[in-house]
């Protein structure tokens, strides 16, 4: 699967938190949660990466109700089709590191 | 409730020393609670209670609903610039944590300062031509220090794209 770009790991976690509907403080709890900390998402960050990532189809607003008070978000087919190939990317990735550092 | 207003200038390109010092205020126990040209209006708060964040945004309400929605507060807006605080007990808080976000406020800041400087530049040189109105020259100073911030702000973009090398 030549061609498909690396995900930055906020795209990463954001996709990967709404593999279940939630809205944006919920992504943020959920990626912070997923990575044990590590990883947290600034709230500017994420909002710019919404809209982006709504305009690429990789996920959509639930419902039609776009004026709601709360905006849940959720993958789409597409979104996870990446998900799927980028899981297949960093496992190549650690695999190699793992192959090569462990010969020492 | 007690409140004090200060009156200081900072440059466009000083946002970050501009946000240090209102974080300073804050640990202080005084935190902003309204922003006007050059005055900040504090109120008084437990030491620390607050972190304050400003940016350049343009105006967009459902981007002030978003910022709320994760416990943000909205403070005020002065032109461009739009200023939040949140209570540090709610935890970390960040407008962008990533390089590429980063760099993106940085571009929204340089575009407006390229667009002003523009325009100004070219008041100026047709002021100069123009024997009736003799103020191009303020015109022309205020592009060439538009235009400085405008170096300014790239000069920290650039640091950005050299770290973005590495990782993001």
């Amino acid at each position: 699967m030549p061609g498909t770009p690396a995900l930055t790991e906020a795209t990463y976690y954001i996709l990967l938190s709404l593999y279940s509907p939630r809205h944006g403080y919920g992504i943020m709890q959920q990626t912070e949660e997923l990575s044990g900390g590590r990883v947290r998402l600034a709230a500017g960050t994420l909002y710019g990466a919404l809209n982006t990532l709504c305009d690429k189809g990789w996920i959509a607003l639930k419902g039609a109700d776009e004026d709601s008070r709360r905006k849940e978000y959720m993958l789409t087919e597409k979104g996870k089709e990446i998900l799927v190939d980028e899981v297949k990317r960093l496992k190549e990735l650690a695999r190699n590191g793992e192959r090569i550092l462990g010969e020492e | 409730m007690e409140r004090k207003t200060i009156t200081r200038w900072f440059w466009v390109w000083q946002f970050e020393k501009e946000e240090e010092w209102l974080n300073e205020m804050a640990a202080g126990g005084w935190v902003l609670e309204s922003v006007g040209f050059c005055r900040y209006t504090f109120a008084r708060c437990e030491p620390g209670a607050y972190t304050v964040r400003t940016e350049m945004h343009p105006y967009d309400d459902r981007y002030v609903k978003f910022m709320e929605e994760t416990g943000a507060e909205y403070v005020g807006r002065m032109m461009m610039w739009i200023y939040f605080r949140k209570k540090t007990e709610d935890g970390v808080f960040d407008l962008y944590s990533d390089i590429d976000s980063k760099i993106s406020h940085l571009d929204r800041i340089g575009k407006v300062l390229l667009a002003i400087g523009g325009a100004n530049l070219a008041i100026g040189v047709a002021n100069s031509f123009n024997p009736v109105v003799r103020a191009g020259w303020v015109n022309l100073l205020c592009a060439t220090l538009l235009m400085y911030g405008l170096g300014r702000i790239h000069g920290k973009k650039e640091a950005l794209e050299k770290e973005r090398e590495l990782h993001e």
